[in-house]
C-alpha cells in the first residue's frame, strides 16, 4: 500500500516536470503573439501564461488553508493542520511569484515596476498575511496550540481577502485609471496555452502538496522514533 | 448574572486598573501626539494649506492605528504576565463574554485617545474635525479596528514575539476598516454630500457586525488550553 502509493507521487511528479515542460514551450514559442506595437511587450505578455497561474494557485492555496483550518477546529487532528501548514508554506511562495512575474511584466508594459492598481495590491496584501500566517506558526511552540491560533488566522484572514478586495476596488475607482490593461486580452489561440498552463500549475501545487504533507508525517515519525529512544 | 453584566464586568475591572496605573491610556495618547508630529516632519504640512486636507485623514487614522495596536497589545499582556488570564478563563463566564469584554474596554480606551487627538489635530493643522458624521466615523473605524484586533492580540499575547507580531497580523486583516475610515474621512472634509460617502458607511458597518460574528465563533480556540 505504502508502496504503491510512493510510485503514484513519482508518477505525479514525473506528470508534473513534462508538464510544466510543455506548458514553457506553449508560453515562450507555441502561443501566438499578442497583437501589440512593441516587440518587447510581445515578449514581455507571455508571462502572463505563468503570472495568472501562478496567481490561481496562489489564491487556491490560501482557501485549502482556511478549509483545512475549520477542518482542524471541528476534529482537532492533526492531518488537518498538516494540510494547513503545507498549503500556507507553498502559498507564500506562489504568492511572491506572483508579485515578482507581475512585476516583471509591468516593466515594459506600464513603464513603472509597481503601480497601486486593484489587483496588484491585493496581491500584496494576501502576500503579507501569507507571512503573517507562517510568523504567527513559527512563534508558538506548543503544537496544538499552534494548530489551533494558524487555523483561527486563517479564517479571520480569508475573511478579510474578498472585503479586501472591494475596499480596494472601491479606493482605486475613485480615481482614473492611469493605465490601461494593455495587452491584457487574450485571443482564442491563445486560450489553449493559458488553460493548459493553469492545469500545470494546479497539478504542480497538488504534486507539492503530496511532498510537503510526507515530509510533515516523516517529521512526526522521527519526532516519534526519538521519543521512543530517548524514553 | 446575564451575559450582558457578565460583559460589562470585565469592562469595568479594565477601566478601574486602567484608572488607577493610566499607563496605557497615556502611552496610546502620546503616541498618537508623536505620529502627528512626525507626519508633520515627513509631509512638512502647513497649517490650513490646501495640502493638509490631502494628507489629514490619513495622518489622523495612521495615529488612531498605531496607538490602537499599543493598546490591543496591552489588552491581554497584561493578564498574561500578571497570570491573571488564567483566573478570568476559571471564572464562570461564556469565553466569549471575555472577548466582548475586552473589545468594548479596548474600544473605550481608544475613543478616549480620540476625543483628545481631535482638538490636537485641529489645532495643529487648522482642519476643523469637530462634526457629527466624522465622529460616527471615528466610532465605527475604532469598533472594526479592535474588533478584529482583540481575537489576534488574545492570540499574540500567547506567542514567543509577542508585541511584534500583533501589527503583522492585524494591519493587512484590517486595511479594509482603514480605508474606508480614511476614505469616509477625506469625504466629509472635502464636503462631499452623505450620497457619495455611502459605500464607506456601509464597508465600515459590513466589518463591524462580520469580526464579532467571526470571533464569536473561534474565540473559545485562541484561549482554551
Amino acid at each position: 500500500m505504502k508502496r504503491q502509493r510512493d510510485t503514484l507521487l513519482i508518477v505525479l511528479t514525473a506528470l508534473s516536470a513534462v508538464m510544466m515542460l510543455v506548458a514553457l514551450y506553449l508560453a515562450l514559442v507555441g502561443a501566438p503573439a499578442a497583437d501589440l506595437k512593441s516587440e518587447t511587450g510581445r515578449y514581455a505578455q507571455r508571462i502572463i501564461y505563468f503570472h495568472i497561474a501562478t496567481a490561481w494557485v496562489g489564491f487556491l492555496a490560501f482557501f485549502v488553508t482556511f478549509v483545512a483550518g475549520i477542518g482542524y477546529l471541528r476534529t482537532q487532528e492533526r492531518k488537518w493542520d498538516i494540510v494547513a501548514l503545507s498549503s500556507g508554506e507553498i502559498g507564500t511562495v506562489f504568492m511572491l511569484g506572483v508579485l515578482v512575474s507581475g512585476s516583471i511584466w509591468a516593466k515594459p508594459a506600464w513603464g513603472v515596476w509597481w503601480v497601486w492598481d486593484e489587483r496588484l495590491t491585493i496581491s500584496l496584501i494576501q502576500f503579507l498575511i501569507y507571512v503573517g500566517y507562517l510568523m504567527l506558526r513559527a512563534s508558538v511552540e506548543d503544537p496544538a496550540r499552534r494548530a489551533r491560533f494558524a487555523a483561527v488566522y486563517g479564517i479571520v484572514a480569508f475573511i478579510s481577502v474578498p472585503i479586501n478586495f472591494i475596499a480596494i476596488r472601491l479606493w482605486r475607482t475613485q480615481h482614473p485609471l492611469i493605465f490601461g490593461t494593455e495587452g491584457g486580452g487574450l485571443g482564442p489561440n491563445m486560450m489553449f496555452a493559458f488553460f493548459f498552463c493553469l492545469t500545470t500549475f494546479t497539478v504542480w501545487y497538488v504534486t507539492l502538496m503530496w511532498h510537503r504533507i510526507r515530509l510533515e508525517r516523516f517529521r512526526d515519525d522521527v519526532e516519534q522514533l526519538k521519543q521512543r529512544v530517548m524514553g | 448574572m446575564t451575559y450582558l453584566r457578565k460583559v460589562f464586568a470585565i469592562v469595568w475591572k479594565d477601566s478601574v486598573a486602567e484608572l488607577r496605573t493610566k499607563e496605557m491610556f497615556s502611552a496610546m495618547f502620546v503616541f498618537a501626539v508623536l505620529v502627528i508630529v512626525i507626519f508633520n516632519f515627513a509631509f512638512d504640512l502647513r497649517v490650513s494649506g490646501e495640502r493638509v486636507r490631502q494628507v489629514a485623514p490619513g495622518a489622523l487614522w495612521v495615529a488612531f492605528a498605531f496607538s490602537g495596536v499599543l493598546g490591543l497589545n496591552r489588552a491581554f499582556i497584561l493578564e498574561k504576565d500578571r497570570g491573571c488570564l488564567e483566573g478570568l478563563l476559571l471564572t464562570p463566564v461564556d469565553h466569549t463574554a471575555i472577548y466582548f469584554g475586552k473589545m468594548i474596554s479596548t474600544v473605550v480606551f481608544m475613543l478616549l485617545v480620540e476625543a483628545l487627538m481631535l482638538p490636537v489635530f485641529t489645532a495643529f493643522f487648522g482642519v476643523n474635525l469637530f462634526n457629527l458624521p466624522l465622529i460616527l466615523i471615528v466610532v465605527l473605524g475604532t469598533i472594526g479596528f479592535a474588533s478584529v484586533g482583540t481575537t489576534l492580540s488574545a492570540m499574540t499575547a500567547q506567542t514567543r514575539a509577542r508585541e511584534v507580531l500583533l501589527p503583522i497580523l492585524l494591519l493587512p486583516v484590517a486595511a479594509p476598516v482603514l480605508i474606508a475610515a480614511v476614505k469616509a474621512t477625506a469625504g466629509i472634509l472635502d464636503g462631499l454630500p452623505m450620497a457619495e460617502i455611502a459605500v464607506w458607511w456601509r464597508l465600515l458597518l459590513a466589518f463591524d457586525l462580520l469580526y464579532p460574528a467571526v470571533a464569536f465563533m473561534t474565540f473559545d480556540y485562541v484561549v482554551k488550553e
